[in-house]
C-alpha cells in the first residue's frame, strides 16, 4: 500500500512537469510582451529590451521552460507584472479562501447529495423519487454564476439575509458554498441514486435481508458500501470542477480566492499569476484525485488486495 | 455513418438484443421504414422506439428541437433587433412593448436571447465537434494500435486531464482573445481527453469481435477497418456524451463569456448578457435572470435527451 502511494506521489511529478508544458506553451505564444507591460507604454525600446535580457525572454523556447520548471520546482513561480511581488506569495495568500470555499462546498454537495440519492433509489419510482431527481436535473443545468446572482438576489437584495460579497464570517461563506456546492449535490445524487439501484439487485442484499436484518442495516452496511466506489470518484472529480467552477463563482462573491485572483489577472494581462494559478488548481486536483484513489483501497478490501 | 448495409456479417445479428449498444452498421432512416412495413427492427429503430417511448427524453427532444427551431428563424421570430440600442428606456422591466425588459443598452432581453440561441448552439455543437473529431480520433488510434502509442497518447491525455476543463479554455482564452471562434476551440480542446477516453474504451470493446477479424480477412486496411467498422459500432457512448457534451459546452461558453473572455459585445451571447445584468441585479433584476432562465432551459432539456438516449442506447442500464 505505501509502495503504491510513493509510486502514485512520483506520477505526480511527469503530469506536473506536462501541465506545466503545456501551461507555459500557451502563455509563451501569447502576443504581448511582458518587459513592454512592466516598464509601461511609454517606456523608450532601449528599456523595453534590457528588461527583456534581463528577464530572460530572449532566450529559446526550450531554455525559458527549463528555467521556468526549475524555478517552480523551488516555489519561484515569477513575479506579478502588475503587483510586481511574487506570483508564489499571491497564490499563498488566496488559497486558502479558495480551499475553505471548495472544502465546504463539497461537503454540502456530500451531505445533501447521498441521503437523497439513496432514499430515491430506496423509493424508486416514489413521488420523492421523481421529484429529487427533477430538482437534481434542474440542478445540474443551472450555470453556477448565475445561481449565485439568482441566490444575492434573493437572499442579499429581497431579504436581506446574507451579505452579497465579502469573506471573513460564516455569513460571507454560506451563499458561495451552497452556489457551488448545489450543482454537485445534484450530480452526486444522480450518481448515488444509479449506484444503489444497482446494489440493491444484487444477491447479498437479498440474503441480508432474507437473514432479517432490519432494512436500516441492509441499505447503510451493505448496500451503502458497496455503492461507494462510484460515488467516491464522482465527489472526487466534483472537487476538480469546483476548483475551476470557483474560478466563476468566487467573481459573483467577490470572494478573495485564487479564481477571483485569477480572472482579475486575465483582465490585466498579467499572465505570470495566471499560469501559477492554472498549475494551482491543477496540482491541486491532482492530489485529490490521489487521495481518492487511495481511499478507495479503504473502502474495498479488494483494491487494497490489489496493491500488495 | 453508413449508409448502406454491411457486407460483413454482424455478430450481434444472430443475437438481437444481445449487446444492442454495439451494433450499428446501418443508417437509422435507412430501417425506420423497416418498421413500417413491419419488417424485421434495425438496432437504430429499436434506439428509436425506446426514446420515444421514454417521455421525459421525448419532452427533452422537442424543446430542444424548439430551441434549435427558434436559432434558425431568430431573424423572424424576434420582435426587435438584437443590437437596436434605445438610451431612453435603459433597463425597463418586462412590459408589452418588451416582453422581457430591456438591457443596460435599451436592448430588447427577448430578441437577444432568440438571437442568443443561435450563438449558445453554434459554440456547443462546434465545440463538441471539435472534441469528438480530435479526442475520438486519438482515442480510436490509441484503443486499436494499443502498446507505446496508446501510452504517449493516453499520458498526454491524462496531462490535459489533471487541468480542469474550464480552467484550460481560460487560459487557451485568455492567451488567444476572446471571440466566438476562439471560444469554440477552447471549450473544445479542454474536452479533448474526455472523448478520447470514451472511444479508446468503446474501440477496444469492439476489436476484438469476430465481425472485424472477417474484415480483415476479407483485406480490409487498418483505416476502413476503423472508419468504416468499428466506429459505427462504438457510436453509442459518443452520442450520449456529445449530446450531454453540447450541455457542458454551452455552459462553459457561458461562463468565459461571463468573465469577459468569451464572445465579445454587442454579440448577444447568454453569459455575455448575465455579465451585463450583474451590474444591475439591484435595480434591474430581469437584465440578469433571463438569460439565466434561458440557458437553463436549454442544459435541462440537452440533459434529458442525453440521459433518455443513454437509457435507448443501452437497455442494460435502464432501472
Amino acid at each position: 500500500m505505501h509502495r503504491y502511494i510513493l509510486r502514485r506521489l512520483l506520477l505526480l511529478i511527469p503530469v506536473m512537469l506536462g501541465v506545466s508544458f503545456v501551461v507555459f506553451t500557451i502563455m509563451f505564444f501569447t502576443p504581448g510582451d511582458p518587459a513592454a507591460m512592466m516598464l509601461g507604454e511609454r517606456a523608450p525600446a532601449e528599456e523595453v529590451a534590457a528588461l527583456r535580457t534581463q528577464m530572460g525572454l530572449d532566450d529559446p523556447f526550450p531554455v525559458q521552460f527549463g528555467r521556468f520548471v526549475f524555478n517552480a520546482a523551488r516555489g519561484d513561480l515569477g513575479r506579478s507584472l502588475v503587483s510586481r511581488r511574487p506570483v508564489f506569495q499571491e497564490l499563498y495568500s488566496r488559497f486558502p479562501a479558495t480551499l475553505q470555499l471548495a472544502a465546504s462546498a463539497v461537503l454540502i454537495a456530500v451531505l445533501m447529495g447521498i441521503p437523497i440519492g439513496i432514499l430515491s433509489a430506496t423509493r424508486q419510482y416514489s413521488a420523492f423519487d421523481a421529484m429529487s431527481m427533477g430538482i437534481a436535473l434542474v440542478g445540474v443545468s443551472m450555470p453556477n454564476f448565475w445561481q449565485g446572482m439568482m441566490m444575492i438576489l434573493i437572499f442579499s437584495v429581497t431579504f436581506g439575509l446574507f451579505p452579497s460579497s465579502g469573506y471573513g464570517t460564516i455569513w460571507h461563506l454560506i451563499m458561495p458554498a451552497v452556489t457551488i456546492g448545489t450543482s454537485s449535490a445534484a450530480i452526486i445524487t444522480r450518481m448515488t441514486r444509479s449506484s444503489m439501484l444497482e446494489v440493491v439487485r444484487q444477491d447479498y442484499i437479498r440474503t441480508a435481508r432474507a437473514k432479517g436484518l432490519s432494512e436500516k442495516v441492509v441499505i447503510n452496511r451493505h448496500g451503502l458500501k458497496n455503492a461507494l466506489i462510484p460515488i467516491v470518484t464522482v465527489i472526487g472529480l466534483q472537487f476538480g470542477w469546483l476548483l475551476g467552477g470557483a474560478v466563476l463563482t468566487e467573481t459573483v462573491f467577490a470572494w478573495p480566492g485564487v479564481g477571483r485572483l485569477m480572472v482579475d489577472a486575465i483582465r490585466q494581462r498579467d499572465f505570470p499569476v495566471v499560469q501559477g494559478g492554472v498549475l494551482l488548481l491543477a496540482l491541486t486536483f491532482s492530489v485529490v484525485n490521489l487521495a481518492v484513489d487511495i481511499l478507495y483501497a479503504y473502502i474495498d478490501p479488494r483494491i487494497k488486495a490489489q496493491y500488495k | 455513418m453508413r449508409t448502406e448495409t454491411d457486407d460483413i456479417p454482424q455478430s450481434g445479428d444472430e443475437h438481437p438484443g444481445d449487446l444492442p449498444a454495439n451494433h450499428y452498421t446501418v443508417e437509422p432512416q435507412a430501417r425506420l421504414s423497416d418498421v413500417d412495413t413491419g419488417k424485421r427492427r434495425s438496432q437504430w429503430a429499436e434506439v428509436w422506439r425506446r426514446l420515444t417511448r421514454n417521455r421525459t427524453a421525448m419532452f427533452g427532444l422537442v424543446i430542444v428541437l424548439l430551441i434549435i427551431f427558434t436559432a434558425i428563424f431568430a431573424d423572424v421570430i424576434a420582435p426587435h433587433s438584437f443590437r437596436a440600442q434605445n438610451l431612453d428606456r435603459i433597463a425597463e422591466p418586462p412590459s408589452r412593448e418588451f416582453l422581457l425588459g430591456t438591457d443596460d443598452l435599451g436592448r430588447d432581453i427577448l430578441s437577444r436571447i432568440i438571437f442568443g440561441a443561435r450563438v449558445s448552439l453554434q459554440v456547443g455543437f462546434i465545440a463538441v465537434s471539435i472534441s469528438i473529431m480530435i479526442g475520438g480520433t486519438l482515442g480510436a488510434i490509441a484503443g486499436f494500435y494499443g502498446g507505446r502509442l496508446d501510452n504517449v497518447v493516453m499520458r498526454v491525455m491524462d496531462v490535459l486531464l489533471a487541468i480542469p476543463s474550464i480552467l484550460l479554455a481560460i487560459a487557451i482564452v485568455s492567451a488567444f482573445g476572446g471571440g466566438i471562434v476562439n471560444v469554440m476551440v477552447a471549450v473544445g480542446i479542454s474536452y479533448i481527453p474526455l472523448y478520447a477516453r470514451i472511444v479508446k474504451a468503446s474501440v477496444i470493446s469492439v476489436k476484438e469481435q469476430e465481425f472485424i477479424e472477417a474484415a480483415r480477412a476479407v483485406g480490409a486496411n487498418d483505416f476502413r477497418i476503423i472508419v468504416k467498422h468499428i466506429l459505427p459500432n462504438s457510436l453509442a457512448p459518443i452520442i450520449v456524451q456529445g449530446t450531454l457534451g453540447v450541455a457542458t459546452a454551452i455552459l462553459s461558453a457561458a461562463g468565459l463569456s461571463f468573465i469577459g473572455l468569451g464572445i465579445q459585445p454587442p454579440t448577444p451571447e447568454w453569459g455575455a448578457m448575465l455579465s451585463s445584468g450583474r451590474h444591475l441585479l439591484r435595480t434591474a433584476w430581469h437584465v440578469a435572470t433571463f438569460p439565466g432562465i434561458a440557458i437553463m432551459i436549454t442544459i435541462f432539456a440537452l440533459n434529458l435527451l442525453g440521459d433518455g438516449l443513454r437509457d435507448a442506447l443501452d437497455p442494460r442500464l435502464k432501472q
